[in-house]
């Protein structure tokens, strides 16, 4: 994943408050929100957070995938990404 | 999967903004609706049996909705009858639920009228309403001695030719459009009083000869919040009588004041809950007696009838329907594809529907739209909801939906799902579930065409 990204900028704490410096703007993330954007923000590959994913959680593959593809798209329209 | 995993919660992002509150209504912490069953019976044992999408329909609601509304009237006036409104559902099932309680049935095309009489409904205990009946079918109704009301001036032509070939007088109402002091006024059905039409039209009946005058309907709107429009409607309607009585020795029989009760829904565009802006039927029942004993005059208790249609079936009716699969918009918000849509649920165009699901959800809500199956822009059933994050399969409940819904659903590029009535614990298909013959039965392809 490209760290050229705003994401790699923001600052989250543990109850899932998600600061962006840059613009002011804040987001909250759930818990598996929080491992998938700190995945992330370390640049792991998609691959790797299904992975880790599906070995935390009580979860099959095909949703982890599912679910990881979402949020992506979800980052992206809020332009954390690109 | 082994038993140290940690249960899983979709993952989600909101974005946090002081316009989301307001926007939405609803904070993404708020509470959802969990529904597991209808009337006892599990909305997984429903779908199981059934399949989704699903419409099922309360016996009991429908019956404790009408006991009430009768109570309601018959507590303040002596003389009130039901007729069930056709058009707000059809389906043989319900109409005879409303005629095994009393109602007569109220109809406003042939095909309802033929529908009633199929059932066994006699031909005087249905009002045959509406703007277009052919003189086939007044000649029908009035064989059968339906109780007709006339909506224009060409309808009275009709009637008196239909007179003339049976060789006998036809009683007959006319319809009136009046002010209640409500907008939008409905005027374009029936003869306006204000303006001097209805007299009129009186007067033409008379000159006629051949049709007598016995009875006055209006119907002054539907989704009426207003209870005092009733009264105004009815004390007008009641002046009027008196004076064709005065002026033309015209005696009218019977009242019937229509329908427009609003169900507890919630409009497109209004942000009090239905429990607060919905007034409840004792108000209607009031206002109403209000009106007649203010006009009437002592120890005269003419007939009322009231078409009353959405505010007794649609809370009664539930829609099941599936999640069928998701995806992300550009502009951040979530998008399901269910397996039913504006198809089946034509009043999504007012209402915004009560959405349940039928267990507990995890995750934060989030702004999402709920789209049906069809290959169009416009299919759309909901927007600017917080939902939390769904996995295929959810199963969702959406209500109220018995009104209008199941009479103006469109089979367009889908098979219209089954209907189910439950009554104490029971389940019982009312109508099955189209399949492919139901498309074709009318269909004709010349030999010339066929391709094999
Ligand atoms: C003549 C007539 N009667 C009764 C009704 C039933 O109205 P509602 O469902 O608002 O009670 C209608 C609906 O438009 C109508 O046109």
């Amino acid at each position: 994943m490209n760290t050229n990204n705003r994401i790699a900028r923001l600052a989250i704490n543990e109850e899932g408050f998600v600061f962006d410096p840059q613009t002011g703007e804040s987001f909250t993330v759930n818990q598996t929100g929080k491992v998938i954007l700190k995945a992330l923000m370390r640049s792991d590959s998609e691959e790797s957070i299904i992975l880790q994913l599906t070995e935390q959680f009580a979860l099959s593959p095909q949703e982890a995938q599912a679910d990881v593809r979402d949020f992506i798209h979800h980052l992206r329209a809020y332009q954390l990404i690109y | 999967m082994t038993n140290n995993k940690k249960p899983y919660v979709k993952p989600t992002i909101i974005k946090l903004q002081s316009g989301l509150m307001n926007k939405f209504g609803v904070s993404p912490y708020y509470a959802r609706k969990v529904r597991s069953n209808i009337d006892g019976v599990s909305i997984e044992e429903l779908t199981k049996q059934f399949g989704s999408p699903l419409f099922v329909f309360s016996e009991k609601t429908i019956r404790n909705t009408i006991r009430e509304a009768k109570e309601a009237f018959a507590t303040r006036y002596p003389n009130v009858t039901f007729s069930w409104s056709y058009k707000t559902n059809y389906i043989d099932a319900i109409n005879a639920i409303y005629h095994q309680e009393g109602s007569i049935a109220e109809v406003v095309s042939e095909m309802e009228y033929d529908k009633a009489r199929k059932l066994g409904i006699s031909g005087e205990n249905i009002i045959f309403n509406g703007p277009h009946k052919s003189i086939p079918a007044l000649k029908k109704a009035v064989q059968e001695g339906a109780k007709i009301h006339i909506d224009h001036f060409d309808e009275i032509d009709d009637l008196e030719t239909v007179a003339a070939e049976l060789n006998k007088e036809i009683p007959v109402a006319i319809r009136l459009n009046l002010d209640s002091g409500i907008q939008p006024q409905w005027s374009r059905f029936g003869f306006n009083l204000e303006s001097g039409q209805a007299l009129d039209a009186v007067r033409r009946i008379n000159m006629g000869g051949k049709l007598r005058l016995n009875g006055l309907h209006c119907h002054i709107g539907t989704f009426i919040l207003e209870p005092n429009a009733y009264k105004t409607q009815t004390e007008k309607m009641v002046k009027f009588a008196y004076e064709l009585e005065d002026m033309l020795g015209i005696s009218i029989e019977y009242f019937d004041i229509g329908g427009g009760f609003p169900s507890k829904s919630k409009l497109k565009g209004t942000y009090l809950p239905p429990d607060v802006s919905v007034p409840p039927i004792d108000n209607y029942a009031e206002k109403i007696s209000q009106g007649l004993f203010n006009a009437l005059k002592p120890g005269h208790f003419p007939k009322l009838y009231l078409e009353t249609g959405r505010g007794l079936i649609d809370e009664a009716g539930y829609l099941i329907t599936t999640v069928f699969a998701s995806k992300r918009l550009p502009d951040g918000r979530k998008s399901y594809v269910l397996d039913a849509g504006v198809n089946l649920l034509f009043t999504a165009t007012w209402y915004k529907f009560t959405i349940e699901t039928d267990r507990e959800m995890q995750g934060l809500g989030e702004p999402a739209l709920l789209n049906g199956p069809l290959c169009m822009n416009i299919d759309i059933l909901d927007e600017g909801s917080m939902l939390p994050p769904m996995k295929r399969g959810t199963r969702l409940i959406l209500s109220p939906v018995g009104a209008y819904n199941v009479t103006q659903w469109m089979q367009f590029i889908e098979y219209r799902p089954a209907v189910v009535l439950i009554n104490e614990n029971q389940v019982e298909i009312i109508r099955e579930k189209e399949d492919l013959s139901d498309i074709l039965r009318r269909e004709r392809l010349p030999k010339r065409l066929r391709l094999a």
